[in-house]
């Protein structure tokens, strides 16, 4: 098993560096090239997610991404946001979501839900082990090599 | 790659042709090119996703509230896209049901009750 982790400052321009480096080491992980599209748009919400807690709870701590591959591809996006702050990841219904009193934030958050569920096959959002924070875990099929 | 933005005139539309990655970084750039147009008059504005390679849902707010301010405005908004993944992540987030999406720019611009939108 190969482990690849990666800690960034919670700042949007960094997020890109998590996707391409998310895909990299998927492509070595033998993830299938059809798969990798959907592995590229996963990281990047599950990124962008904790970016935007820890801008929105004033945490300065780097938001830590944890890539490894055994059976199967594994990458674990970790914030240090309180735990309720997640229970804004809802699904929005299509009449929602051109709502004129929806916001903004709202409105990609729950985009944002959307796209890890409809992407990722197996997903799990939950508290770290350890502290506060919480991690979103998303796993994709490697091909026996 | 790098957000590349360039206005066209078609018709009576304005074309805002969108090129490379539009994420949490650069998507405020987008949002600010399409606040401007529209607070410049145009009113017809249709967005050129093809040359775009990456969307993520801050993209997708910042599209979604274009739309709502050119509906305020009594405008119209209308995206050009016709790459599979991008009209797969419309597709999942049920925005498909909320913009009009041309498989051309050309459809895009015509008189829209001869040229229904593909989704």
């Amino acid at each position: 098993m190969a482990t690849v982790r990666l800690s960034f400052s919670p700042a949007p321009v960094h997020v890109r560096t998590a996707r391409l480096v998310g895909v990299a080491v998927a492509r070595r992980a033998g993830v299938a090239e059809d798969l990798l599209d959907e592995v590229r748009l996963a990281i990047g919400e599950a990124c962008t997610r904790a970016v935007a807690l820890h801008n929105q709870y004033d945490i300065p701590d780097l938001v830590m991404v944890e890539m490894s591959d055994s059976d199967s591809y594994t990458v674990r996006v970790i914030d240090r946001a309180p735990i309720e702050a997640s229970i804004g990841l809802t699904k929005l219904p299509p009449d929602e979501l051109a709502d004129e009193s929806l916001t903004d934030e709202a409105l990609t958050t729950g985009v944002g839900f959307a796209l890890l569920a409809g992407f990722v096959d197996d997903l799990q959002v939950r508290p770290v082990d350890e502290g506060i924070g919480t991690e979103v875990r998303m796993v994709w099929p490697v091909a026996r090599r | 790659m790098e957000l590349s933005l360039t206005t066209r005139t078609v018709g009576e539309h304005t074309v805002l042709d969108v090129g490379g990655e539009v994420d949490v970084y650069t998507a405020p750039r987008l949002r600010e090119r399409l606040v401007e147009l529209v607070d410049g008059g145009a009113r017809n504005v249709v967005v050129d996703l093809a040359k775009v390679d990456f969307l993520d849902s801050t993209g997708l707010g910042v599209l979604v509230g274009a739309l709502k301010r050119l509906r305020a405005a009594g405008g119209t908004f209308g995206l050009v896209c016709a790459k599979e993944p991008l009209l797969k992540i419309f597709r999942i987030t049920a925005l498909d049901q909320v913009f009009p999406i041309y498989p051309s720019v050309e459809a895009a611009t015509s008189e829209r009750s001869d040229n229904p939108p593909t989704a």
